[in-house]
């Protein structure tokens, strides 16, 4: 009986660690959704450049609403520097309220709304604290974006050079690690993500990062390789050939590193992840359209073959240079 | 077993000019486009890519007789990753600022190809010492290379050399640009290509003569 019961505790313990992530999991799912902090308040948005709206599940008091010292705002870093409140409008069914700020709102920054004593129908709600954040789904396709265009890994940080030099000469070659890389990288990135968070952190072994972390993508590889092998025969003897370069890029080690770095969840990850690899698929497809027209162009002998490829490069680098320090959304 | 005729010299040399990873093997690009933007960036990653080369080849070369040939490649990762981890962390600790203008490098020597085909095609093969002088010559040849562009793109752009101001004013301050690093690359390339073109021309217009 004594042996049974320390057998069903040790399941416990694992079956509760199993159980934290997966409300970790439902957590995260949560905080995506719109969701406030206070029960009689349904939404708390940014409008405009110097506005929140915020809604009410009911209507509110009109004296209440227009003593302006029951209003403050503040940058979440920095709850000592109070925005400045210009004025508050209230909508004529009472239900949304708008707080017009002198200065305008950065909303890359998540804000503190505090509403002190709602009042509504003559019956105190109490204090509400309400956090207003941008569009989740904005941020995250911002992430994407970002990746894949603005700080493309190829043009605007130099990583994976070798790869895109090697494979650019083709545009059907260019295609295929394109695509094999994007899959991999997603994969690898996931994988390294949740090993980061969930054994590397809680043991403290950070410094262990960049052994687990190739030893992880060429895990991934080898596990692509396989699947593939046996799942989809045609798909293999057309991308099988790349599997083996995406070890060497640099690119694919980089992304792990960068995730571990800036603590991302795990839908910044896989954002972050996509975008590196649509990224270099961009660059390899734009440089492989050049290169086979190279081919045929009147070059200087000694520019023949890589010179005038990394020249090439060089331009597609100053191009992107244009995009930088664009940020959407 | 193949063992290497070259004396140490010979493979140092190698190493150096003949088979320079920047110009000639046009192997680990990623460093020498992206922070080859002046001298200082280049003696220091050079320093870490010749810690890691030297001590994973003399490693490997240790333990040769102890790897099964399948898992080879796994073993010579996982050998660099180990020595990267420590230059990482050392680096980290007494030169903070010159590791933040590296920034991901250092970590991604990891990834550097130069540094895995050497243990694939030397350090696998020959003895402890051979081994070590491949790889003082390939990590050597690697800082002769990133010291080279460094020297030029700070001189065109910044007019400074080791951030002594030399010239005292910027010739061409395009130079400066992170996207230059290409076309320093490439155009190096290119004078190389050229001077062996017309070295070549020069021997066979000797031997006709």
């Amino acid at each position: 009986m004594i042996k049974m019961f320390d057998h069903k505790t040790h399941t416990s313990a694992l079956l509760n660690h199993y159980l934290r992530i997966v409300t970790f999991f439902i957590c995260l799912l949560l905080f995506c959704g719109c969701r406030t902090e206070h029960r009689f308040v349904k939404k708390a948005v940014f409008k405009d450049t110097h506005e929140i709206m915020i809604t009410f599940a009911g209507p509110v008091d009109e004296a209440w609403a227009a003593n302006m010292g029951n209003f403050s705002v503040y940058e979440k870093p920095d709850p000592d520097i109070l925005s400045d409140i210009r004025s508050v409008v209230l909508s004529p069914d009472k239900m949304t309220l708008t707080l017009h700020t002198e200065e305008p709102i950065s909303q890359d920054v998540s804000h503190k709304v505090v509403l002190k004593e709602i009042i509504a129908d003559g019956v105190s709600q109490g204090t509400a604290y309400l956090t207003v954040n941008k569009l989740y789904i904005g941020y995250l396709f911002s992430i994407l974006m970002g990746a894949m265009i603005i700080q493309n890994f190829v043009f605007s940080k130099y990583l994976g050079l070798c790869v895109f030099f090697g494979t650019s000469r083709k545009k059907s070659t260019a295609v295929g690690m394109g695509v094999t890389f994007t899959i991999v990288i997603v994969a690898a990135s996931l994988m390294s993500w949740f090993f980061y968070q969930f054994v590397l952190k809680p043991f403290r072994l950070d410094y262990l990062q960049i052994v687990v972390f190739i030893g992880l993508v060429s895990l991934t590889v080898q596990g692509v390789d396989t699947i593939l092998r046996k799942v989809n025969p045609a798909l293999f003897s057309a991308f099988g050939v790349y599997l083996v370069l995406v070890i060497a890029n640099c690119i694919v080690i980089a992304v792990p590193l960068i995730l571990a770095d800036n603590e991302y969840n795990v839908w910044e990850s896989l954002m972050l992840a996509l975008g590196a690899g649509l990224g270099f698929l961009i660059a390899l497809f734009l440089m492989s359209s050049v290169r086979e027209r190279l081919e045929f162009a009147d070059i200087p002998e000694s520019y023949r073959g890589l010179p005038i490829a990394f020249i090439v490069a060089g331009l597609f680098a100053l191009a992107f240079m244009g995009f930088s320090g664009m940020s959407l959304f | 077993m193949p063992v290497t005729t070259k004396t140490n010299k010979q493979l140092f040399v190698n190493g150096l000019l003949n088979e320079n990873p920047i110009f000639r093997l046009a192997l680990s690009m990623c460093p020498a486009v992206g922070i080859s933007t002046t001298v200082m960036n280049g003696i220091l990653l050079g320093i870490a890519v010749l810690f890691v080369q030297v001590f994973s080849s003399c490693t490997i070369s240790l333990i040769k007789n102890h790897i099964h040939p399948r898992i080879r490649i796994p073993t010579y990762t996982l050998t660099i990753a180990t020595w990267v981890t420590v230059i990482d962390l050392v680096l980290a600790a007494y030169m903070p600022v010159a590791y933040k203008a590296m920034g991901i490098f250092v970590r991604l020597i990891v990834a550097f190809a130069i540094i895995t085909m050497r243990l694939e095609v030397f350090a696998c093969k020959n003895d402890f010492a051979p081994s070590f002088w491949d790889g003082m010559g390939m990590g050597f040849g690697f800082m002769f290379g990133m010291v080279v562009l460094g020297a030029i793109r700070e001189i065109l752009g910044m007019g400074t050399l080791l951030g002594y101001d030399i010239l005292g004013f910027r010739p061409l301050l395009f130079f400066v640009l992170p996207a230059a690093g290409f076309f320093t690359v490439g155009f190096m390339m290119a004078i190389f290509n050229y001077a062996e073109t017309l070295y070549s021309r020069r021997r066979k217009e000797e031997k006709v003569v």
